[in-house]
């Protein structure tokens, strides 16, 4: 979002900063609601109840030492958990107010409105890059009038479009992992969706792309509600407006807390937020 | 202006330099020395000890060498070396001499009447250009395209079945098809026999034929393409699901064209299992001399039968007609297999 602020030293300062220029002003509502959802694989219980809203319009970060549960719990916002064999759930999950775990509900229309991005890149093999980014109108069979237009767009706003304009129907797997993350993330945002879950999408890539992907996150926040894992805490400074620390003392994992980033990053509540962010352990 | 660097010549300095290629031939020619000398001077005689001497004496010298260049490690790595390209060489030797002895018996026979005549007036020591196996050749393709229509879309929903669906009856059907897969062709030939010509037409035709070829494919299809879509790795299918497909459009956009060309290569193998099968059309088919197109009126011809026949009838001649058609057989196997390859190999890219 601001790019010409100074230099930050610390990075409760980034987040400070971040916080005065939107104190909530793009909310546009709750987006989507977490309502005490717990998760088991094979009967061992990894996620302990978890409460938390997110608003349209902000991104919020997900962070924790690895193994809390935080992919568990993001894949439960899209329903992606009961993909796993052995996954079983307890909660509520409300997109625009209507549980998505409700007996009756289209399970495809939920991962139309929640799209995902995963951590590792993975775009469709047999396709090139254009039809890999339209491949979500196929898949969920959708029409639209003018799918150039489309392309481009959603290319321009995963940032790559400049780059594989001159080569649309080359192979998806021919571009380089940080091309590739970008293109998925170009894969998702054309079926249009409400709320982009993504998780660690820059865990392997380098600082240029990771920088590119941060600036698709900040224009994409002002209209729809975006989650993010990540293990880097300045990006979780940089990019998320509200954060959530996530934490399992080996049994299940829990939220231990969760507040506007620059609160968690420079006055955290509980001990061990501070000690996560500050880095003195996970 | 300031020097200009030149760019240097693009090499590959991990492969042997002419040196090494020297030390690696002369490890050999030492061999063959060795083995040439041994088999002189011991009671060691034939082909087979030439080979065995020679294996095991250059097994050593590499050994050794490779031991004085770069230690233990490396000279182990010899060792395991040399088993495995005697392990090749014993796979590929029956194939290529099988090979070399069909083109070598078979090419004699070769003319054009053989794609333009068939064998119903040819008597077995008529001259080899009288006659030949168009019969057979579209008997075989009519039959062995009829199992392969029904075969393919079976054989590929069983194996999406077994890895997409993995629904109650999987670990079942798993074993079924296994066990599908070690029926004997007679067996096979015997089954629609009784269940298809006794009491439903009374009468053999290229249609019963290909019903047992059927059988024979289906499981070779179902195997090869259960192996190959569990190569496809999960996260696109978690991928094609997270964009809003639904898991049969999941499979039939993403799954199976990513599998695409492993699939191609399991209808090849299912064909290859069928092409030559005999038994079973020996039982179904009545084996015609003459043309037949339609599957489902008189016997049909097809190149195994057209083969067995003539072997049987044991003149110069027909033995003679009998090569020619195992390297039409072969030929037609080999195209068909250069063609699905190279059907699907063919990139995106333009
Ligand atoms: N498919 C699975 N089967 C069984 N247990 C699983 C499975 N996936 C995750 N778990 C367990 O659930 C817990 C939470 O895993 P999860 O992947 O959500 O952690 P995470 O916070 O995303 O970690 P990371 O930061 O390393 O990605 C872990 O204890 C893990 O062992
Ligand atoms: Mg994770």
């Amino acid at each position: 979002m601001d790019k010409t602020a100074t230099k930050p030293s610390s990075l409760s300062d980034v987040a400070a900063a971040k916080q005065k220029k939107s104190p909530g002003a793009q909310s546009l509502g709750v987006g989507l609601e977490a309502r005490g959802v717990h998760a088991w694989f094979s009967g061992k219980h990894v996620l302990d109840g978890i409460s938390l809203d997110f608003w349209s319009g902000t991104v919020t970060a997900l962070i924790g030492p690895s193994g809390c549960g935080k992919s568990t719990f993001i894949r439960t916002l899209n329903r992606m958990h009961e993909f796993i064999p052995g996954a079983q759930m307890a909660g509520e999950v409300l997109l625009d107010g209507k549980d998505i775990y409700e007996s009756g509900t289209d399970v495809t229309k939920i991962r139309l409105k929640v799209g995902m991005v995963f951590q590792k890149p993975n775009p469709f093999p047999s396709m090139s890059i254009a039809e890999n980014v339209l491949s979500g109108l196929k898949l969920a069979e959708l029409k639209v009038a003018d799918k150039d237009a489309l392309l481009e767009d959603c290319l321009e706003r995963a940032g790559l479009w400049s780059e594989v304009k001159d080569r649309l129907n080359a192979h998806g797997g021919s571009l380089s992992g940080g091309q590739q993350q970008r293109l998925c993330i170009a894969r998702s945002l054309a079926v249009k969706p409400q709320v982009l879950l993504m998780d660690e999408p820059c865990s392997a890539l380098d600082p240029g792309s990771t920088l590119k992907i941060e600036e698709t996150i900040s224009h994409l926040s002002s209209s729809m509600t975006i989650i993010i894992v990540t293990h880097n805490m300045q990006q979780a400074a940089r990019v998320s407006d509200y954060t959530a620390f996530f934490l399992s003392d080996g049994g299940p994992g829990s939220m231990i807390e969760v507040g506007p980033t620059s609160e968690i990053f420079s006055r955290p509540r509980d001990t061990r937020t501070e000690n996560y962010v500050t880095g003195r352990f996970g | 202006m300031s020097t200009v660097i030149a760019t240097p010549k693009p090499g590959k300095p991990w492969t042997a330099t002419p040196q090494q290629r020297l030390i690696t031939a002369s490890i050999y020619l030492g061999a063959v020395l060795v083995s040439f000398t041994l088999v002189a001077i011991t009671p060691m005689k034939g082909k087979l000890a030439y080979f065995v001497v020679f294996f095991f004496s250059s097994l050593l010298i590499d050994f050794i060498l490779s031991y004085i260049q770069r230690g233990m490690a490396s000279a182990k790595d010899a060792i395991a070396r040399g088993f495995v390209s005697v392990g090749m060489t014993l796979a590929v030797l029956p194939i290529f001499s099988i090979l070399f002895e069909v083109v070598k018996r078979g090419y004699k026979g070769l003319n054009i009447n053989l794609f333009t005549k068939d064998m119903s007036l040819t008597s077995v020591n008529d001259p080899i250009g009288n006659g030949g196996l168009i019969h057979a050749i579209t008997g075989t393709i009519i039959m062995v395209a009829m199992a392969l229509i029904v075969a393919m879309p079976i054989g590929i929903l069983t194996a999406i079945y077994l890895t997409e669906i993995r629904g109650k009856f999987a670990a079942p059907i798993k074993f079924l098809v296994q066990a599908m897969s070690g029926v004997p062709s007679i067996v096979a030939g015997l089954f629609i026999l009784s269940a298809y010509v006794y009491p439903i037409t009374g009468a053999l035709s290229g249609f019963a034929g290909s019903l047992a070829l059927m059988i024979l494919m289906i499981p070779t299809i179902a195997r090869t393409s259960e192996e190959v879509l569990l190569l496809i790795p999960n996260d696109l299918r978690e991928a094609g699901v997270a964009l809003g497909g639904t898991q049969w459009r999941t499979v039939a956009l993403v799954v199976v064209p990513a599998a695409k060309s492993g699939l191609v290569t399991a209808l090849i193998l299912g064909i290859a299992r069928v092409a030559g099968e005999t038994a079973p059309l020996v039982l179904l088919t009545g084996g015609g001399e003459k043309v037949n197109l339609n599957p489902f009126d008189g016997p049909m011809g097809s190149l195994p039968i057209y083969i067995w026949k003539c072997f049987g009838q044991g003149t110069e001649e027909s033995i003679a007609r009998a090569w020619s058609g195992i390297l039409v057989l072969l030929v037609i196997v080999l195209a068909l297999f250069i063609s699905a390859r190279f059907l699907s190999e063919r990139k995106v890219a333009k």
